[in-house]
Parts: C-alpha cells; sequence; structure tokens
C-alpha cells in the first residue's frame, strides 16, 4: 500500500518537473531538436539536472540489495546493443521529431485537457499495442 | 543561432532535478526505473503485483498538472503539428519506444545516469533522428 502512494508522489514530481522544465510544451522540444534553426538549447539543463539526481540515487542503490520499502531493486542488467535497440530508437526519434512529444509530456498533455494530447496518448498506446501482437506472433 | 528570448536555464535545470528526484524515489522507494514508456507498456501485459504502482505513478503524472494550476497558471503550450501528424507521431513513439525497450526518461535520464551503455547508444540513436525529423520538415520541406 505505503508503495503504491509513494509511486504516486513520484509521477507527480515527475509531471511537475515536465512543466517546470518547459518539456510539456511541444513547441519547446522542436526548438531544441532545431539546431540548425533558432535553437533553443533549454533542455539540455533538464538532462544534466535529471542525470545528475537520479545518478545520486543509482550509485546509492549499487551498495543496497533492496530499495529501502525492501522491495527487488529492479535495475537492467543487459549490456547486449542489439538491432531491435537501435532501429526501436531511431523509429521513436522520428516521431518525437514530428510532434515535440515523447511518452512522459503526452501524459502531461492528456491531463492539462489538450485534445492533441489525448490524440497522441491513443495513437501511441495503438502503436506500443502493435508492437505486442508482432512481438508475440510466433 | 540561439533563441536567447525562450532559453530558460535555471527553470529547465530545476525541472530537471525534480525529474531526477521522481526518478530518484522511484527507484530507492520502490525499486524501479522512472521510465515512461516501460511503466505505460507493463500495463499492456498486466502481470499480479506488477499493476498497482504503476497506475499510481500514471495517475499522478496526468494529475500533475491539474495540481499545478492549484498554484499558478500552466505555462503556454503549443502545438502546431496538424493532427494526421500527432497520430503519425504517437504511432512511431509508441511502437518505437517499445522496439527500443526505452524513451527519454528510461534510456536518456535513468540509463544515462547508470552509465549503461545500451542507453547511451538509444539516447543518441533518438537525438539523432529527433533532430533530422526536425530539420527535413523545418528547412528542406519547409514546413
Amino acid at each position: 500500500m505505503k508503495n503504491t502512494l509513494f509511486a504516486l508522489v513520484a509521477g507527480l514530481v515527475f509531471g511537475l518537473g515536465l512543466i517546470l522544465a518547459g518539456m510539456a510544451n511541444p513547441a519547446k522540444v522542436l526548438a531544441f531538436l532545431d539546431v540548425s534553426g533558432l535553437w533553443d538549447p533549454s533542455l539540455i539543463f533538464v538532462m544534466l539536472g535529471g542525470i545528475a539526481l537520479s545518478a545520486l540515487a543509482y550509485s546509492y542503490a549499487r551498495s543496497r540489495q533492496t530499495s529501502l520499502l525492501n522491495m527487488p531493486l529492479l535495475i537492467p542488467t543487459s549490456r547486449h546493443i542489439d538491432f531491435r535497440l537501435i532501429t526501436g530508437s531511431l523509429t521513436f526519434g522520428v516521431g518525437w521529431g514530428i510532434a515535440g512529444i515523447c511518452p512522459g509530456p503526452a501524459l502531461v498533455l492528456l491531463g492539462a485537457g489538450s485534445v492533441q494530447g489525448l490524440l497522441f496518448v491513443a495513437a501511441m498506446l495503438a502503436g506500443m499495442l502493435l508492437f505486442k501482437l508482432l512481438e508475440t506472433k510466433p | 543561432m540561439i533563441d536567447w528570448p525562450h532559453f530558460t536555464p535555471w527553470t529547465s535545470l530545476l525541472g530537471g532535478v525534480l525529474i531526477g528526484l521522481a526518478a530518484a524515489l522511484l527507484l530507492l522507494l520502490n525499486g524501479r526505473i522512472a521510465g515512461i514508456s516501460g511503466i505505460v507498456g507493463g500495463l499492456l501485459k498486466p502481470t499480479m503485483h506488477d499493476i498497482s504502482w504503476r497506475i499510481a505513478f500514471l495517475v499522478g503524472l496526468i494529475a500533475s498538472p491539474l495540481i499545478w494550476q492549484l498554484f499558478a497558471p500552466l505555462p503556454a503550450i503549443q502545438i502546431n503539428t496538424s493532427t494526421a501528424l500527432i497520430i503519425m507521431a504517437g504511432l512511431l513513439v509508441g511502437f518505437g519506444t517499445r522496439l527500443g525497450s526505452g524513451c527519454t526518461s528510461g534510456h536518456g535520464i535513468c540509463g544515462i545516469s547508470r552509465l549503461s551503455p545500451r542507453s547511451i547508444v538509444a539516447t543518441l540513436s533518438f537525438m539523432l533522428t529527433g533532430i533530422l525529423t526536425v530539420y527535413v520538415i523545418r528547412h528542406v520541406m519547409g514546413g
């Protein structure tokens, strides 16, 4: 029960961070990706802030066997770089570059009542389901 | 050329710190990676005892603009992309993040912060096509 409540708080803090950072504004994200045009480098600072805090947490987690709530620490261990990882990421980047929306901000836009956000989330879920169908096919 | 009027290093840095704090909370308390595409994707093949934290995190994320509005008006949200392209983008993002096992949060923040070679390659890959796509749309097609 307690872990569910903490997950809710984490989701909320994550969303507030996206809004404050400017990530919930697709036009700002596209201006970040437009390096040869009128470039807005702000989102580099989002990555710096995010990575700094999260790196502290990961280095502390390495010294532990379980989480502070005694849950298993489910950190990916694979180091194998394969075709799926690269083609999937390249595909994601094309979609990100078209609309300036990635999964987290999409859900914030949905919560903000944006119709385009709703359409994006619906299409994103359809894309995820399509992947699942193709993946489970023999 | 840098777009100085829209450059917001401090709020973006602080927003990033909040995102990193959320990732730290989820890792140190729940033992989970704050990768949004993974959290959503996990609900598409639900297993027992693995649903409630995902739903709770997503409820918090979706509710965040409502909580923000209790204290301040939301910053501008500007979307100039046509509906057809929004839907195409959503499909590509949904399919691509599942195939590539992550997005900007799971690979770009969480993965890079633990120096995962997979996440570094993934982040370079989606940054590359993101930049190329914007270049083609804005400077080749002139959209």
